[in-house]
């Protein structure tokens, strides 16, 4: 019997929408049932919100003081206590689920599977290894339980006109004190988020600066785009390492991304190669990146940035 | 701290270009250049770097592979470690089953630091520090950026997807560790001749009684799809009108 539990990613007031992905994930694989598990403190909005999925059958609320911070060393022992009645545990391939999942999964002895993008059968899934170069098709042992985490740039998020049961659980699992959560800097904007935007724009290391890239933001907010940068703009310093597009930074699926100054290696390349539509935006006709645009433009970015800001104005 | 324990994975070098078997059972992997996983040599970089500010006495590298894996062990040991461990296993070896003999070595050493790559390049599972810490009942602190100790506290700058998150943490613990953590140094040649002569001791899963996880069983291995060519514009203004095209713009 397939009985799913969904690990749900959130900051504390909202659900992550990769919460929802993990719900089309698991509705791919003919569920009984199908449940999400929110650890918080205090996560009546977030499990009100987790109810609204559809395909969700139940919400499994877990209010607990230990629960207020993210802590793989705290979530993973109640996963685990929650585990037993479920066939399959899945949670996002975002930081957070690579951080909790593994630990939950080796607590109950089992090996993981990591980052889904389709499934096959009930322990059968495709899944990308060497940064996306070769996608291997692989089969979890036995019938313990099967813990994954789902390569959410794959999956479609699930609607929201559910209604499912919310219950409060109350866990008897010990939690450790050696781990104690300090602070998160975050650069809050009001842009779009980079991981579920429609659209985004990115800059790399030819922007030349920070500053530079307030070009990529007037146009973004033109077209109400989410922005990112590779890996060479973040290693020079000019934008934050929460912007990073890439294999070893987000891995993302607009419909829209261009792709501005970036010259294209391989580890950038994995992180858009499901984006409906890249444009490339490069002065080097060479550089790799045109290799995989679907549209390509040769010339001097800080001409034709601002140039497009102009010509889309507010035609959107 | 007496000891920093860091675990590296032999993989196949970050610049060489994969390419699927074509009877789709994995990646050609004979004949190209193997090195030390990226993430490892970060990791192993910084282990050195606490030992260099005279915050641990000894480093120690260890690894689990087939026999040639005694060369990125040698490059370990040529970049600064003090003394290495070989697991000789010729048969891949999956994350959990890492995890517990990186377990089994870390009672037999005693170090109060674990530190590895936050992930393999070549299968990207991004699970064995975790499952590490899990099975030693440890803090653990992955994707580290930064980290800093303080007698037998430590406190670690972590990338997440919402920014930096910083954790504090009691030692013995796990750390994994991500791109912009340090810049790992250069091997000299008169160290990869003294490397020669430092110990690297051999054991096998069977010697320290690890029994092996199940593991995930490969079906098949293709190539990404790639996607088709695209086409070239001359200026922003005939980007835009191909974008409208195509109903990207209104």
């Amino acid at each position: 019997m397939t009985r799913i539990l969904i690990v749900a990613e959130h900051d504390g007031s909202k659900l992550n929408p990769s919460t929802a992905k993990c719900v089309s994930c698991a509705r791919g694989l003919d569920a009984e049932g199908i449940d999400i598990a929110v650890f918080a403190n205090g996560g009546d909005d977030i499990a009100a919100q987790a109810a609204r999925i559809d395909g969700v059958d139940r919400v499994l609320q877990i209010d607990r003081r230990e629960n207020a911070a993210p802590l793989a060393a705290v979530l993973a022992p109640q996963i685990a206590a929650l585990a037993e009645k479920y066939s399959h545990v899945l949670g996002p391939s975002t930081t957070f689920g690579k951080d909790v999942l593994p630990r939950a999964a080796a607590l109950l002895g089992v090996g993981q599977v990591s980052d889904i993008m389709a499934i096959e059968g009930p322990r059968t899934f495709k899944r990308p290894i060497y940064a996306g170069n070769a996608i291997v098709t692989v089969e979890a042992p036995g019938d313990g339980v099967l813990v994954a985490t789902v390569r959410i740039a794959s999956f479609e998020a699930a609607g929201e006109a559910g209604a499912a049961d919310i219950e409060k659980k109350t866990l008897d699992v010990e939690l450790p004190a050696h781990t104690r959560y300090v602070e998160l800097r975050s650069d809050r904007s009001d842009r779009p988020d980079l991981q579920t935007a429609t659209r985004v724009i990115s800059g790399g290391r030819a922007l030349g600066s920070g500053e530079n890239f307030d070009i990529l933001y007037r146009l973004a907010d033109k077209l109400g785009a989410a922005v990112g940068a590779s890996r060479a703009a973040v290693d020079a310093g000019y934008v934050p390492n929460d912007m990073q597009v890439g294999q070893t930074g987000k891995i993302i699926a607009p419909e829209l991304y261009i792709a501005v100054g970036i010259s294209g290696a391989i580890q950038h390349l994995t992180g858009i190669k499901d984006a409906g539509t890249i444009v490339a935006i490069n002065k080097d006709a060479d550089a790799p990146i045109f290799e995989v645009a679907d549209i390509g433009l040769v010339g001097n970015l800080f001409d034709i940035v601002p140039e497009l800001e102009k010509l889309i104005g507010d035609r959107v | 701290m007496q000891k920093i324990m860091v675990c590296l994975k032999r993989v196949v070098d970050y610049n060489v270009r994969i390419r699927v078997r074509p009877d789709g059972s994995g990646v050609i992997t004979e004949g190209v250049k193997m090195s030390i996983n990226p993430f490892d040599e970060i990791a192993l970089e910084e282990a050195l770097r606490i030992r260099e500010r005279g915050e641990a006495k000894e480093v120690l590298v260890v690894s689990i592979g087939a026999s040639q894996t005694q060369q990125q062990l040698r490059t370990g040991l040529a970049m600064g470690a003090d003394r290495a461990i070989l697991v000789e296993e010729s048969d891949a070896v999956g994350p959990l089953t890492a995890a517990r003999a990186f377990l089994a070595l870390i009672e037999k050493e005693k170090p109060e630091l674990v530190i590895l790559g936050k992930q393999a390049i070549d299968d990207d599972n991004n699970q064995t520090g975790q499952m590490l810490a899990a099975l030693w009942d440890r803090p653990q602190a992955t994707f580290a950026s930064k980290l800093e100790l303080a007698g037998n506290q430590a406190t670690v700058t972590r990338e997440v997807d919402a920014g930096l998150e910083v954790i504090e943490f009691d030692l013995p613990a796990v750390v994994t560790t991500d791109l912009r953590l340090n810049e790992p140094r250069y091997v000299k040649l008169p160290e990869i001749m003294k490397a020669k002569r430092k110990p690297l001791d051999m054991t096998t899963l069977a010697d320290l009684g690890v029994e092996r996880a199940g593991s995930l069983r490969t079906l098949s291995c293709e190539a990404p799809t790639a996607r088709g060519k695209g086409v070239m514009v001359e200026n922003a203004q005939a980007l835009v009108k191909m974008l409208q095209q195509r109903g990207l713009l209104s």
